[in-house]
């Protein structure tokens, strides 16, 4: 209850001052929040929480095709599954697959393969689920974010991670990363998947209308907001070996790699004797 | 080095990058888990940079198994085919265990498979070949190869075996010899433990979970030893 009084009261205090519904600049993100290594048994996971969305990704693979025939002989396959819980919007909806989950899911698909290297795993498939526990209008970026987050904890080669971000305009204004209401009640929409140390868009949508110049301005927004989100998604990458980062001594592990097939032969011999 | 050269370094050894780091401008050998764009070299995965003389690699924290001939794996049969058995040896394909390469004599055409492997069956067996499809072939044929019949097998990330055998088997050896258990690594992250009793096996399970976990930093086999020690004081 508390929220929607404050909203109310901020609305009220910038009556003069043109404000967003939830008190941000045009230019701000929603607070964003990423988290690697979260499923114990996928591959890869990551947890994102960007506003009020929440979304658990889970990669798996590179592994074996199932069904065979749709594997590719010469590169490997990208399956990524976008799916809402029955619970993470209101009213309730259908646990059951909807046409726009299947577009989101082909869209994510899209955004994430040009960073891949799928030519290294013929025959091969790595699948990405995510799942939206709680939608706040963005998903689909959102979900980006967290699959290139678990794409690179599962350690998958990668030219570059993908962030993601839309920008739209709301009450003839442009704004960054627009939430569930801005969403719904703004004129346009635009998310933005981009690869920031290429500097190439993977994804470029549009709903709603804009003249030609906003549009331009606002995908630069779209992009600026994406170098924001891949400053996290790096921190959250290198959180998960943070703990016991501070304790470096630095010696030993260089030229281990060499070591390893003595090693592995002498814990057989060692075995063998015990 | 030369000015120049500390120019292109752009990080300090053993710092954590992510995929699409620039790692070093100009012309120098691309190691492991790095590619080359536009000239400049760049990491593709989440790990530990390392700067050596004339290349420049990274040493992956998380990674796939990724089979390279002559390597020791742990595998489980899934599947039996004409003239060969399915296993599965955790990478992205399966791989090809064929019966000439599973016993060392002569077969007819008859030969029921199911007497050497079954499916379900965990075989300890070796990489001798890729073929032309990057399709692993396999080999129980030699010493402490074959068909296990006892002991548990223990999952961990494929890119932290190296860690767990340390430098020479310093940090293995140790293992083997303050808990007296028989321990077979596989190359693509599943060891293959069996020891005396629950206790010693417990033991190995507490120890591997800790190395997985600061797989990354360094001094990690003289911690591990007095890890060890401690576990053994609080049981006596």
């Amino acid at each position: 209850m508390s929220k929607t009084t404050k909203k109310k009261t901020t609305k009220r205090k910038t009556s003069k001052k043109w404000a967003r519904v939830d008190g941000r600049k045009p230019d701000e993100l929603r607070p964003l929040h990423i988290e690697s290594g979260v499923i114990p048994n996928a591959d890869g996971s990551a947890y994102i929480e960007m506003g009020r969305n929440k979304i658990i990704v889970g990669v798996y693979g590179p592994r074996e095709m199932h069904p065979k025939r749709l594997s590719k002989p010469n590169s490997g396959v990208l399956r990524c599954r976008y799916h809402m819980a029955p619970f993470s919007v209101d009213p309730r909806r259908s646990p059951a697959p909807s046409r726009r989950d299947q577009e989101i899911s082909m869209v994510i698909t899209d955004a994430i393969e040009p960073a891949l290297f799928l030519e290294r795993y013929p025959r091969s498939v790595i699948d990405v689920y995510a799942e939206i526990i709680e939608a706040d209008g963005g998903t689909r970026c959102a979900s980006i974010n967290a699959a290139a987050v678990a794409l690179a904890d599962a350690g998958i080669p990668m030219k570059d991670l993908v962030s993601s971000c839309a920008a739209g305009k709301y009450e003839g204004k442009l704004v960054l990363d627009l939430g569930d209401h801005e969403d719904k009640k703004g004129e346009s929409d635009v998310p933005v998947a981009y690869l920031p140390k290429i500097d190439q868009v993977t994804l470029l949508q549009m709903e709603g209308i804009m003249t030609q110049e906003e549009t331009e301005k606002c995908i630069e927004l779209a992009i600026e907001g994406c170098k924001q989100v891949y400053e996290a998604q790096k921190e959250a990458l290198k959180k998960k070996y943070g703990m016991v980062e501070g304790a470096e001594e630095k010696e030993e592990e260089p030229d281990e790699e060499e070591t390893v097939e003595e090693g592995k032969k002498e814990t057989v011999e060692e075995a063998e004797e015990e | 080095m030369t000015k120049e050269e500390k120019l292109s370094t752009k990080f300090e050894t053993r710092d954590i990058v992510v995929p699409g780091d620039l790692l070093y401008e100009g012309r120098i050998r691309t190691g492991e888990n790095t590619f080359r764009r536009e000239g400049n070299v760049y990491s593709n995965k989440v790990g530990l940079v390392s700067y050596s003389q004339d290349r420049v690699s990274v040493i992956a924290l998380e990674g796939t198994y990724t089979p390279l001939v002559g390597d020791l794996v742990v595998g489980m049969v899934i599947d039996i085919a004409l003239g060969q058995w399915v296993v599965d040896i955790n990478a992205s394909t399966d791989a090809i265990l064929t019966i000439t390469d599973a016993i060392n004599k002569s077969f007819r055409t008859n030969f029921d498979m199911t007497k050497v492997l079954d499916v379900g069956d965990v075989v300890v067996a070796k990489i001798v070949d890729l073929d032309r499809r990057r399709t692993p072939i396999l080999s129980i044929v030699g010493r402490e190869l074959g068909k296990v019949h006892e002991g548990f097998i223990l999952k961990i990330t494929p890119s932290k075996i190296p860690r767990l055998i340390g430098k020479k088997g310093s940090m293995i050896n140790m293992i083997l010899r303050e808990t007296r258990c028989q321990i077979t690594i596989g190359q693509n992250g599943r060891i293959l433990i069996n020891g005396r009793n629950r206790e010693d096996e417990e033991l190995v399970v507490k120890v591997v979970h800790k190395i997985e976990t600061e797989a990354h930093t360094s001094g990690l086999t003289n911690r591990i030893q007095e890890y060890l020690r401690e576990i053994k004081e609080d049981r006596k």
